[in-house]
């Protein structure tokens, strides 16, 4: 569907600001802003580049570096709940957070990521390295500006393109020991970066209602079911090839390779039965599968590279 | 009155939950000085 379609969706600022309570926010509404969840993946993941990256790196500054990655991504999460209170309120799965809850001033939320995104970029400059903290504060930039108040409400290409802001992390985290960014690193960036269609495609489809109340131009709203399923194989297929980059760059070794095989293989699987089965019990089975897939790709990574298992490179 | 107390415990904890933040962030400076001091 065009983007014109997409616009027609969006809504943009109908729901009205709702009052904040006089009790005023707690601990945990902030906790809440750093969107927890999602910042267990991008540390994961950030922690892998780290840790499969050729080099050495002091283990405090190791730890700082995702601190800092942490932080960033929490602090993004942060500005992007401030940006979407609107249509936060309209959605079950996010009409919960703390600011359509009432619980909290939009401008403490906004101020609270804003402060926390200059902290981490400066603390992962100054302790660790500025290749490092440049490509931290490109994909804190690239996730508000672009993603979230650019794309979000006016493509269905959205999370194509703002995908990018979450593969950042291993990437930042191989630059952290090797204060540069290599092909290796490139391949890692890619691997999340055609994961995160289909992931987010498995959620939209199961949670379409919600992104057509709010206006959120996801593929399956503007474009519907069957189409999004042959997008979502054409992710999971590509995915394949380039998930096993890493072995044929010599990153990692055969065990990895066979992993990521057997891997790409099953969520191709997975997607090829949420086309034939029309029902949203497949799409949640893919969205967990993909987060159980990205887990077990860098782990194997990690396993691969750090026990030294053998590979196709001399 | 409940919301009124309700509102300072909530503020309290706040407020400490900020102090933390600052004191850790003193001594994690405090540490990298002297891990990037030494050559590491």
């Amino acid at each position: 569907m065009t983007d014109q379609t997409a616009s027609e969706i969006a809504l943009g600022g109908l729901v009205p600001e709702p009052r904040v309570a006089a009790s005023g926010s707690a601990v945990g509404d902030f906790i809440a802003l750093l969107k927890p969840r999602v910042m267990s993946l991008v540390v994961f993941s950030g922690l892998a580049g780290l840790l499969i990256a050729p080099g050495a790196i002091h283990p405090v500054i190791a730890a700082v570096a995702v601190l800092c990655i942490a932080v960033s991504a929490g602090a993004a999460g942060a500005i992007n709940m401030w940006y979407e209170r609107d249509i936060d309120a309209v959605m079950a799965r996010t009409a919960g957070r703390p600011l359509p809850q009432g619980r909290m001033a939009p401008e403490d939320a906004l101020g609270f990521g804003v402060a926390l995104s200059i902290l981490s970029v400066m603390m992962m400059g100054l302790a660790v390295n500025w290749t490092a903290a440049a490509l931290l504060g490109l994909a804190n930039g690239f996730y508000v500006f672009v993603y979230t108040i650019w794309l979000k409400r006016r493509t269905p290409q959205n999370i194509v393109i703002g995908g990018a802001a979450g593969a950042f992390p291993p990437m930042i985290g191989w630059a952290a020991v090797t204060g540069d960014v290599g092909l290796e690193s490139l391949a890692l960036f890619l691997i999340i970066f055609l994961w995160t269609p289909p992931h987010f495609w498995a959620l939209a489809l199961y949670r379409n209602g919600d992104y057509a109340r709010a206006g959120v131009p996801m593929l399956p709203v503007v474009a519907g079911r069957d189409r999004t399923c042959r997008q979502m194989l054409i992710y999971t297929l590509l995915l394949l090839p380039v998930a096993l980059l890493p072995t044929l760059l010599g990153t990692a070794g055969l065990f990895y390779g066979i992993v990521a095989t057997a891997l790409s293989l099953l969520f191709i699987v997975s997607a090829l039965r949420v086309w034939q089965h029309n029902d949203d019990r497949r799409a949640r089975q893919m969205f967990g599968f993909s987060v159980l897939y990205l887990f077990l790709i860098f782990a194997v990574l990690v396993v691969d590279r750090t026990v030294g298992l053998p590979g196709l490179a001399p | 009155m409940t919301g009124g107390r309700d509102q300072r415990r909530r503020q309290r904890g706040k407020n400490l939950v900020l102090l933390a933040a600052l004191a850790g962030f003193v001594v994690l400076v405090y540490i990298v000085s002297l891990v990037r001091m030494g050559g590491s």
